[in-house]
């Protein structure tokens, strides 16, 4: 086990002390032997301005693959952005400029608007998924799994992540409203966002992907990029 | 000024009371007649015990037995602070969480009080510094283990909330505060509840047992409004400490939410 990389005093590893690994993603997502007991090692590169598909069973670890990115789960291993690893900067800040979307999406209110500002750029981003305006004003309970599933991908990119890391986003939508959500993303990885995206929609899969991968039992099967 | 004593004929009639109400519980078939004979035998056993050390303590006027019996007091508060909540940290967070905040809470206003109202000679005379300790320390226990079972069961149920805020960016205080906030206020509702109350509603204990013992009832007060101060702040200090070192626990230093430290 000579090849570990070294932990800091945060249990999680810097990049760049894996003296074996390739150079980091200059201006992207890393992962460099990125693992927990789950799943891993996972080594990869997502160029901003590219689309990483990761399809696989339910179970097979694609959340667990997300979450350890957004640095939301204990894990081993590195990610970094554009060159800087994530150990290297506060976790929040992280997580602001690597963003998750899971399949689904938790309320820290009923209200829609605390979660979103009532402004012209939020308005562009409803039009642009297909929701009409009133759900700014709609209790969150009421509104349907597909509304609350894309205000959640819109809360998120008003945020203007660096990183999208999507799980299932469109498992609850028609496919007009779906090729809506896909115009979307590609229109913002044109403007140079990194996605991540793990979908069982093997038609949306080829749709999106850049670079794609297959996950079986916690481990990336063969190279399809 | 002298207090009125009981007599055995007194305590006598206290337990024909007891006889009553286990009688009637045979005849209204409520079937507690068993528990309410042995709590009321623990009970009476637990208060002659109770008055039995604390008129040997007393009588010793010594620190060091004076001590012994407050941390006797102090390690079973902690144990009692802990039990009986379903949603548990590991025992040794659970009990060290609920066992300092309570305890450091009671200490605080004991002294407090000890050191500037009543002003005993000495200030740690078991007289005073015992009887003072066990109101607050239970006033105390209460707020703090209710601070601790709201943030616990809550912390399970509003998960994805707590996580929607961290995906986006929080940091761990921020994800938090809500939860810890609502656990102090739930925590508080007793003590709040019992200061509206005083004097219209009920008549307080101290208060109570201070006319009783042949106090002028306007001193009494006074009496009652010190003491009710200094659990309202102990009630605070105790509930905020446990509130918080419980989030603190229950995330981490890279800003995680860690449910996995629970316990079922």
């Amino acid at each position: 086990m000579t090849s570990l990389p070294s932990m800091d005093s945060r249990g999680s590893t810097r990049v760049s002390d894996r003296t074996h690994s390739r150079p980091l993603c200059p201006a992207g997502l890393s992962l460099r032997g990125l693992r927990n007991s789950h799943a891993g090692p996972f080594d990869v590169d997502v160029p901003r301005g590219r689309c990483l598909v990761v399809t696989g069973m339910s179970g097979a670890g694609k959340s667990v693959l997300l979450r350890m990115i957004a640095d939301l789960d204990p894990h081993q291993g590195g990610v970094a952005l554009d060159g800087v690893a994530c150990a290297d900067m506060p976790a929040h800040q992280w997580r602001r400029q690597v963003l998750y979307l899971p399949a689904e999406p938790g309320w820290w209110s009923d209200i829609v608007l605390d979660h979103m500002p009532d402004a012209a750029e939020t308005r562009g981003l409803l039009v642009q998924v297909g929701l009409r305006e009133g759900v700014l004003r709609t209790p969150v309970h009421r509104l349907s799994t597909g509304e609350r599933q894309r205000l959640a991908l819109v809360r998120a990119l008003l945020l203007q992540p660096g990183v999208l890391l999507l799980d299932e986003p469109c498992s609850a939508l028609d496919e007009a409203t779906t090729r809506k959500v896909e115009a979307l993303l590609g229109d913002r990885k044109a403007k140079g966002m990194a996605i991540v995206l793990v979908s069982h929609d093997q038609a949306q899969a080829d749709r999106m992907a850049d670079l794609r991968r297959h996950m079986m039992s916690g481990h990336f099967t063969g190279d399809a990029a | 000024m002298t207090p009125i004593l009981l007599t055995t004929s007194d305590l006598l009639l206290a337990a024909g009371l007891i006889g009553i109400c286990v009688l009637l519980s045979v005849v209204l078939s409520l079937d507690i007649h068993r528990t309410l004979a042995i709590a009321a035998v623990r009970m009476a056993a637990q208060l002659v015990l109770t008055g039995s050390v604390l008129l040997f303590v007393f009588g010793r006027s010594s620190v060091w037995l004076t001590f012994l019996v407050l941390a006797f007091m102090f390690a079973a508060a902690s144990y009692e602070v802990g039990s009986r909540q379903q949603v548990c940290l590991a025992p040794s967070w659970h009990f060290g969480i609920g066992g300092f905040a309570t305890i450091f809470g009671t200490v605080v206003v004991v002294l407090v009080g000890l050191l500037t109202a009543l002003q005993p000679h000495p200030w740690y005379q078991a007289r005073i510094a015992i009887p003072m300790t066990g109101l607050l320390l239970g006033n105390v226990m209460n707020a703090t283990s209710l601070s601790m079972n709201t943030l616990l069961s809550a912390v399970g149920r509003e998960r994805a909330a707590i996580e929607a805020r961290i995906i986006l960016g929080a940091t761990r205080a921020e994800a938090m505060n809500g939860l810890i906030r609502q656990a102090i206020r739930t925590a508080l509702i007793p003590t709040l509840n019992q200061m509206a109350a005083a004097g219209v509603i009920t008549l307080p204990g101290i208060m109570t047992g201070q006319i009783l013992a042949g106090m002028n009832p306007l001193d009494a007060s006074k009496y009652q409004i010190v003491l009710m101060s200094l659990i309202v702040s102990g009630n605070m200090i105790g509930a905020t400490l446990s509130a918080g070192l419980t989030a603190a626990r229950l995330t981490d230093a890279r800003g995680r939410l860690r449910l996995d430290r629970l316990r079922d």
